[in-house]
């Protein structure tokens, strides 16, 4: 069970009540947003002091005016010499001023309809900023994402987590839905993913070379949400070429042809928010999981490398040395011992894993 | 904060020093002459969403018009905080006295409006105090005031609150008040790093909101460049390669370097943040530019225009560093060549590091015992690394850079060449002092003039006395294999890292 929280940038109106149940592509509430500003020096183009422009003014603070209409005028004797200073939009006059002689217009608000995002149930309204929606889902976070929210069914493009995403996996018939990769997204896919228009990728890792083609810029900080790059990427592990982990594949498989509401915001300061990839299920949802609070790392507990030189390996708690150690670089650290599959153990500072949840 | 002028390199820059000083994060600076149309400055501060506002312009008596008209905009944008959806965006009017009347009829009804003193009264004074002052309250008063826990926080502390910058700000003003120091300080965090200063008693502070070494270490390597960042590294590794580690740090910024390469990227990067930071320092730690200057026929040759950087390195007494990379570095030499390396020091300066990150705490107690702030400081808190010492000039690998003549405590003597390009470190411990005469070669200046001799006292410190004839500007062998021995060569003559990189 999920809440989603669903909040107005600014006051507006909310169209829904408490138990509603609402889609994800369901306006909930919505807000005017004030027009663009423009300001025009009528004492400029009059050629006179800002002090005497209301003497020139055809139109009144509050005035509603056309696009090319006439704002304001001279009288001249001679006709030829009369200026005319007309808007350049259609909009309100905002307000006036005889310090600077200039005039606000602004254009008439843009109406901003908030989604409900996920499918699911209003649990609380407040009043003139937003809803609370419930859902039962299946809750999958990666790591990093791109672009903002939307929903597709999940199609799964690959056979297995450690096989790349070509172009020829992507076809005509993913268009609008989320598509779930292996190891690897390629620049090229990335063009083809455009092409078909899919929804969503989600996939195991990318270059940070192809991200910087994909923006169009290197990108300084993790804070992220608002691209548009034709689709919604979600990494799942990180840079390179890293396999999906299993448990995340084998679950996002589980659900192929079921509606996922997807978000790549990220922002990796204050506040952490990870992108996601939510499952509702619905009326006919299968058993709930409940996750059971940790209370610590234990010896048992399978885990990820989240640092070179083993980047993504994943392996099992081996020890849990509670002295600190001396590691390569000199630093003393508190460490852990990770087994992997084949028997092979390693030392890794404890805070270079991630426990892998729910496993 | 957003912050707003007349003109950008003269209001604009004293609002933007006036906000940095009181701890606050400058996004943008409006002017009336900053190149962007009306509409473009309202779409501005509607997009930004600042937490509070700094309008200032005019000189008193001076211009009203153009601050009138940036009040208009600001009215127009309908600025509104990112928190809170109740409270009204605090604006502090620090501009020409005269248009006070005009911005309190524009902005009373659309902002918590608070008047202030000008900041710049007069063209040839800054009185950046009164505005500083109101921003820390306004910070206090509105800003934190949605900070969750705030309320608790107010009701558990006898002191007042303040902002982290702003209190590693009083101490660092404490220290050179003190010992009477021309100074350099930097924190450098994951996401920022601050720089700070104080030289001939006036302080200022920078911060360089997307510098650091984890949230924000992407982007020290998109303002810097790779081969910015590699030339500190005395090994290769492709661009794709490194590019992904650093990307990996940024989504993962708690992971910490595991073996010794990683460590040497990792202190490749420390070094250009730092550098990059000190560049934004010194162009705004400047003195005040469209002043009037007198000059005399003395001057008729060097063309001087106002507004020229306080910071002079060769003035610089101390360089305080701070920040896990720095404080928390495996060897305390690699701490010193880092900022040796970021900020080439020149003459002879004292290097130090905040062991226990207790410099905004201190700050705040200074402000209710000065003293006992400072002696904890010093005492407990600081821990000197050296002394650099750097003369200016560059000349051929080898050649001779300077004689020098270093008198022991012990009383012992050494008489030596330093060559360019060499690196030498000699112990001399916390507490001690050495005299060290310096006699530079032809080309070469230790800041009393090309080819003078100095002789100076210097202090002691947990890595010592630190040599480097390596010349300034530093420049690093352009070619890939001399660069990589150069590194190497000052590496080992060091001792800056452990000789054998062992496998994890």
């Amino acid at each position: 069970m999920i809440h989603r929280r669903r909040m107005l940038p600014l006051p507006g109106k909310v169209l829904v009540n408490v138990g509603d149940a609402v889609r994800s592509d369901q306006a909930v509430a919505r807000a005017e947003l004030p027009g663009k500003v423009f300001p025009v020096n009528l004492a400029n183009q009059l050629s006179v002091a800002p002090g005497e422009i209301k003497d020139y003014l055809v139109k009144k603070e509050g005035d509603v005016v056309e696009k090319d209409e006439i704002l304001a005028e001279n009288k001249p004797l001679i006709k030829w010499f009369k200026t005319e200073i007309r808007s350049p939009v259609a909009g309100t006059i905002e307000s006036v001023s005889s310090v600077t002689g200039q005039v606000l217009l602004r254009e008439p608000p843009r109406v901003l309809q908030l989604l409900a995002y996920v499918d699911g149930t209003i649990i609380e309204t407040i009043p003139q900023q937003g809803v609370v929606v419930e859902t039962t889902c299946s809750l999958v976070q990666g790591i990093f994402g791109i672009g903002g929210e939307t929903s597709g069914d999940i199609v799964m493009a690959v056979k297995t987590p450690d096989e790349p995403l070509t172009p020829g996996h992507l076809n005509t018939a993913m268009k609008d839905k989320v598509v779930v990769g292996g190891s690897f997204l390629s620049a090229d896919a990335m063009k083809q993913a455009k092409t078909v228009g899919v929804a969503g990728l989600v996939v195991g890792g990318i270059h940070d070379e192809d991200l910087r083609a994909l923006l169009g810029y290197d990108l300084g900080v993790a804070i992220t949400g608002t691209e548009q790059v034709g689709f919604t990427l979600i990494l799942t592990e990180g840079f390179g070429t890293i396999p999906m982990a299993a448990k995340t594949f084998k679950l996002l498989s589980t659900y192929v042809g079921r509606k996922a509401s997807i978000s790549g915001a990220t922002q990796i300061r204050a506040g952490v928010i990870r992108p996601e990839i939510i499952i509702p299920q619905g009326a006919a949802g299968i058993g709930m999981n409940v996750q059971s609070q940790r209370d610590g790392i234990r010896v048992g507990d399978p885990v990820r490398i989240i640092r070179d030189p083993l980047f993504g390996c994943i392996g099992e708690v081996s020890a849990l040395p509670s002295e600190l150690t001396k590691i390569p670089t000199e630093s003393e650290v508190r460490v852990l011992e990770v087994m992997f599959p084949d028997g092979r153990r390693v030392v890794i500072p404890r805070t270079n894993i991630e426990v892998i949840e729910g496993a | 904060m957003m912050v707003t002028g007349v003109v950008q390199s003269m209001t604009g820059e004293s609002a933007q020093r006036a906000a940095l000083g009181a701890g606050a994060i400058v996004i943008d600076v409006l002017a009336a002459n900053d190149g962007r149309l009306p509409h473009e400055k309202i779409e501005r501060i509607r997009s930004m969403r600042p937490d509070m506002i700094l309008m200032s312009g005019g000189t008193d008596g001076g211009a009203v018009t153009h601050v009138v008209e940036m009040a208009e905009y600001i009215a127009a944008a309908e600025p509104r905080p990112r928190f809170g959806v109740t409270y009204k965006l605090p604006l502090i009017y620090a501009g020409n006295k005269e248009a006070q009347p005009q911005v309190k009829k524009i902005l009373e009804d659309k902002s918590a409006l608070v008047v202030t003193e000008n900041i710049r009264p007069v063209l040839e004074r800054e009185n950046l105090a009164p505005a500083r002052n109101k921003i820390h309250d306004l910070f206090l008063e509105h800003v934190m005031q949605q900070a969750p826990g705030y309320k608790k926080l107010i009701d558990m502390t006898g002191a007042p609150i303040m902002p982290t910058p702003a209190a590693v700000g009083l101490i660092m003003e404490a220290i050179a008040k003190r010992d009477h120091l021309n100074l350099i300080g930097v924190d450098i965090g994951g996401a920022t790093t601050d720089v700070f200063s104080v030289f001939d008693g006036v302080f200022n502070r920078t911060v360089s909101a997307n510098l650091g070494m984890s949230y924000s270490v992407s982007n020290v390597l998109a303002e810097a460049g790779l081969a910015s960042i590699m030339r500190w590294v005395p090994f290769t590794i492709d661009e794709q390669t490194l590019r992904n580690r650093i990307k990996n740090k940024m989504i993962r910024p708690t992971t910490i370097p595991q073996t010794l390469d990683e460590l040497q990227i990792e202190q490749a990067i420390a070094r250009e943040a730092l550098r990059l930071a000190l560049i934004h320092h010194k162009s705004l730690a400047t003195g005040l530019k469209g002043v009037q200057q007198e000059r005399t026929i003395s001057d008729v040759f060097e063309q001087r225009t106002s507004g020229k950087s306080l910071i002079d390195m060769l003035k610089l007494d101390l360089i305080v560093g701070s920040g896990g990379i720095l404080s928390h570095a495996p060897r305390r030499i690699q701490s010193m060549l880092m900022m040796v390396d970021a900020y080439e020091p020149t003459g002879c300066t004292r290097l130090s590091v905040d062991s226990i990150f207790m410099m905004p705490h201190l700050g705040v107690l200074s402000t209710i015992n000065e003293k006992a702030a400072t002696d904890v400081f010093v005492r407990d808190c600081m821990i000197y690394l050296g002394t650099c010492v750097a003369p200016i000039g560059q000349g051929q690998d080898g050649e001779v850079c300077a004689d020098y003549e270093i008198a022991w405590p012990d009383g012992k003597t050494t008489k030596e060449q330093l060559r360019f390009s060499e690196l030498r470190l000699y112990p001399l411990d916390s507490g001690k002092q050495a005299t060290i005469t310096v006699r530079p070669a032809k080309q070469v200046n230790m800041g009393a003039g090309v080819g003078v001799g100095v002789t100076r006292e210097v202090h002691g410190g947990v890595v010592g006395l630190l040599l480097d004839g390596r010349g300034r500007p530093l420049k690093l062998p352009a070619e890939q294999t001399g660069r990589v021995a150069a590194l190497a060569k000052w590496f080992k003559a060091v001792d800056l890292y452990p000789v054998q990189s062992a496998e994890c």
